[in-house]
């Protein structure tokens, strides 16, 4: 959920020209109690195992929670009851609000939200978090809107988002011209995630996905061409074709992978916060505040390694955000059939960290959270859990039929394309003209093109490569019986030496 | 040791340089004969019969005095006051390996369950916390995936941890990091990631210490590409060959064993290395070679007395470097005595002995005038009854029939 005990416009947390309102103190305490207030105060109807109906927009503005749960206590569940009926686990608190989001991206008119949030101020328990919307009515004049971002951002978040779309349609194309091999996953669908966060990052910060991978690589700086080459296994790619979709790396942007094992890459993100914190606190690089992303599903969040390194981030307060892309499926595994408790922004407070949930296809909101929970860990303030709710618009991967997603599902989210629905936020606001977008749509049509060509036309890895890389000291190789080192012996560039 | 590291007298001869003691950064390929000679027993502590003795007051006693003499290079003690060098004992040689190259560079750090405040298990980090602080001497919560994936991830932005398996056993539960990452990483990177990082910890058979504590974990690891793996057995060994790890730019992965930490010996008061990829000649001989590592050459040179004794004369290398194989040395001496017994610690199934009959097998056929032999624990769970520990292990009668059977 979007909704923060803070104006998603400004930063600072405290205002001292609002006499209204309660200071907040310490955003760990207003984003513990904001997200103790998505349990109480967010609507969430009881899952479908079949559809799990989304959290935002369709639902009508200020319905109250028992309403939403008997219009869903119908679906058809086939495993026990899900652990999320409201209205029964709450009953200590006041009767459940919806609050909306604060965004003014997807909701419709600020009157309605108004209302319910000045519901919200009475029935809330803790009074040091203010909700959004309040911060905005007391601030800004009725008429116009705030807005979130400028035009220039806007167009850069606009592009990158179109950009990650592009190139995985491409990939499809070339996937299936036999261009690229083995297990390759898309990303369409969830580019708001990507794009909201890694836009806000420093080259020196750094980033750890899984194998979905190709986008985030994108939006962190590593050029289409490298990105593209790799997929087709030239020495051109960014790891020189000896890594693959599953692995993309570079040291230069700092993208520290791309692995092929969930969970895999979290406790190697954990640990380049760990440098991080290393570098300011031991070897008295005061300024280094680099900050580490560690991406991954929903699948990964019921793994061994996700926990442990959530204690570790939360024990050592490591520089780290934890984004969950939770797009209800891995591979055919729904989410809710997994998952004991399938909201996972509260595994975050048991830790000690931040839970926040947010929309995951409206790239401002994740822009929003991810605003303040990197600054969080820049300012040392330690880790925080973000649950992006997202979708994935193809299977988990090409290879896979996707034929148990309900279409209906499907449709759902369809609807909510990140990039259609920024495009519509840039022309209401008059951000940018249909001809820029359409001028953006092109060029980036035309760098895919370019890197399709520049991955054609590059070498394949010759045989010497072989054994290169595989170790940083050659010697590691060892010493072979005439007295050299293997790594001396000619044979050994031409990729054909015994080792 | 200490003769030759004096650089000066007759054993000059056998060493082609000071060669333990150089920086091996300044000469890449170093040279290959960097072995240490042992004419004599020169460890004090390993008793007459061969044995380890792991009485804890001979412990106490033993600790007292490397204490005492540790402390001042030049102590008073009688027979040390004349000789160079310091004497202590292997975990203090670990722990002065590794305080060493944390002085020397700061972007040395340690890892583990129980490092800091604790000291160490096996008080290999004792001390450190103190000096360094905290977060150079990290004390992690019991997750040895994450903690040894996090030390990865470290290696890959700039820092050199060692973290430590308070068990190698334990490190079954890293075996994904170890392998994916460590091992993995800096190939399908493409080379943009080198993981200077080092994983040590104690294996092998102890005292009853039962099946799970009795893991021997390099013949699990030594299929994994891009790491090495090495195994210490001497105070002196054990510090070079920690410094040595510490500043490979490779991923090492340092075996010792339970049973070997009291040992004592005299190391050199010199900065010194141990080169990663070689193996070391303990005792150079004509008639038979002898490859083992880790507590088995101490089996090893006790069976050597008996067969001195009965007189064969073995040639007894400690391999310690188990990924990859010194060849070299291994081939020299095969060439030499056209017979080879392997004596480990290893199951018999796809350990390194395995490894070794084939690579041998492989290069060094021709020169062979009998079958590969190699002894290695059995293929059973270590139980915990002592008489039935006994007999899993490798015992040095069962070497000494190995032997004669070979020179047959």
């Amino acid at each position: 959920m979007g909704r923060m005990g803070f104006s998603p416009k400004h930063a600072c947390l405290t205002d001292e020209k609002d006499p209204n309102r309660q200071k907040i103190t310490n955003l760990t305490s207003c984003l513990l109690v904001s997200c103790q207030l998505n349990l109480h105060c967010e609507v969430r109807p009881p899952f479908s195992s079949k559809f799990p109906l989304p959290f935002f927009p369709s639902l009508p503005i200020g319905t109250k929670a028992t309403k939403m749960s008997t219009a869903f206590s119908a679906a058809n569940f086939s495993t026990q009851s899900f652990p999320l009926n409201h209205t029964s686990t709450t009953s200590h608190d006041s009767p459940l609000v919806f609050a909306k989001p604060t965004s003014q991206f997807l909701r419709s008119t600020r009157k309605l939200r108004l209302s319910s949030s000045s519901k919200l101020n009475l029935n809330r328990r803790s009074g040091t978090v203010v909700a959004v919307s309040d911060v905005v009515k007391q601030k800004k004049s009725k008429s116009t809107p705030t807005l979130l971002i400028t035009k220039e951002e806007g167009l850069e978040l606009y592009e990158d988002m179109v950009l990650g779309r592009a190139f995985e349609d491409m990939c499809a194309q070339m996937y299936y011209r036999g261009k690229m091999f083995g297990f390759v996953h898309l990303y369409n669908g969830q580019e708001a995630v990507s794009t909201g966060f890694i836009k806000l990052l420093k080259q020196q910060d750094s980033v750890v996905s899984t194998y979905r991978d190709h986008v985030h690589a994108l939006s962190k700086g590593v050029p289409a061409r490298a990105v593209m080459s790799e997929l087709f296994g030239k020495t051109t790619g960014c790891c020189r074709g000896q890594g693959g979709s599953m692995h993309m790396f570079s040291r230069e942007h700092n993208l520290l992978g791309g692995f092929a094992f969930i969970g895999e890459g979290i406790p190697v993100a954990t640990g380049a916060a760990f440098t991080s914190k290393y570098k300011r606190e031991v070897l008295k690089e005061a300024d280094c505040d680099h900050v580490t992303l560690a991406f991954f599903g929903d699948g990964t969040c019921n793994n061994g390694q996700f926990f442990e390194c959530l204690n570790m981030a939360a024990l050592w307060k490591l520089p780290i955000v934890f984004v969950v892309e939770n797009n209800l499926w891995a591979i055919g595994m729904s989410h809710l059939r997994s998952t004991s408790d399938p909201q996972i922004y509260k595994k975050g407070p048991a830790f000690g960290m931040p839970g926040i949930h947010v929309d995951g296809m409206d790239v401002l909101k994740v822009r929003e959270v991810a605003k303040e929970a990197i600054g969080r860990a820049r300012r040392g303030e330690g880790p925080t859990l973000v649950e992006c709710e997202t979708y994935r618009f193809r299977g988990h991967s090409l290879a896979d039929p996707d034929e148990l997603r309900d279409p209906a599902e499907k449709a759902h989210y369809a609807a909510r394309d990140p990039i259609t629905a920024l495009k519509k936020y840039l022309t209401e606001n008059n951000l940018a003209s249909d001809a820029e977008l359409k001028a953006i749509d092109k060029k980036i049509d035309e760098v895919v093109e370019d890197a399709v060509e520049f991955a054609d036309e590059s070498p394949v890895p010759p045989r010497s490569q072989l054994l290169e890389n595989v170790f940083a000291d050659p010697k590691g190789f060892g010493i072979g019986p005439d007295g050299r080192y293997r790594c001396e012996d000619p044979k050994f560039t031409e990729g054909t030496a015994h080792v | 040791m200490a003769v030759i590291f004096q650089g000066v007298g007759a054993a000059a001869a056998l060493a082609s340089s000071p060669s333990n003691s150089f920086d091996s950064n300044k000469s890449v390929f170093a040279p290959r004969r960097s072995f240490s000679v042992r004419k004599g027993a020169s460890f004090a502590v390993v008793r007459s019969d061969g044995t380890v003795n792991l009485n804890p007051k001979d412990r106490r006693a033993q600790l007292l005095i490397s204490n005492a003499v540790a402390t001042k290079a030049d102590s008073a003690a009688a027979s040390s006051s004349s000789k160079p060098g310091h004497e202590l004992l292997l975990f203090e040689a670990l722990l002065e390996g590794l305080e060493e190259e944390m002085e020397r560079d700061p972007h040395v750090c340690v890892m583990g369950e129980d490092v800091g405040h604790y000291g160490g298990s096996y008080k290999v980090t004792k001390g450190l916390a103190k000096k360094f602080g905290d977060l150079r001497v990290l004390d992690t919560p019991i997750a040895e995936n994450s903690f040894t994936g996090m030390g990865i991830g470290a290696a890959m932005t700039g820092l050199r941890p060692v973290v430590e398996g308070m068990n190698m056993g334990f490190l079954l539960l890293a075996f994904n990091q170890i392998s994916n990452n460590c091992g993995m990483l800096h190939y399908t990177s493409g080379g943009q990631f080198t993981i200077p990082i080092v994983i040590r910890g104690p294996g092998g058979v102890g005292r009853q210490l039962g099946a799970e504590h009795s893991q021997r974990l390099e013949s699990y690891f030594q299929s994994i590409p891009g790491i090495q793996m090495v195994a210490c057995s001497t105070p002196y060994n054990a510090k070079g060959l920690m410094k040595a790890a510490i500043r490979s730019e490779n991923p090492v992965i340092l075996f010792e064993h339970v049973l070997l930490y009291n040992l004592k010996e005299r190391i050199p008061d010199e900065d010194y290395i141990c080169n990663l990829e070689e193996a070391e000649m303990v005792r150079p001989g004509e008639h038979v070679t002898i490859l083992t590592y880790s507590r088995m050459r101490y089996h090893v040179m006790q069976a050597a007395k008996t067969l001195v004794n009965k007189g064969y004369d073995p040639e007894v290398i400690d391999i310690r470097s188990l990924k990859p194989f010194d060849l070299f040395t291994i081939g020299n001496s095969v060439k030499k005595t056209h017979r080879v017994l392997i004596v480990e610690e290893c199951m018999r199934t796809g350990g390194i002995g395995a490894s070794l009959t084939a690579a041998i097998t492989e290069n060094f056929n021709d020169y062979l005038d009998a079958p590969i032999m190699c002894l290695s624990s059995q293929d059973v769970p270590t139980p915990y009854a002592g008489t039935l520990e006994e007999v899993t292990v490798v015992q040095p009668a069962q070497i000494v029939t190995a032997v004669e059977q070979l020179c047959q």
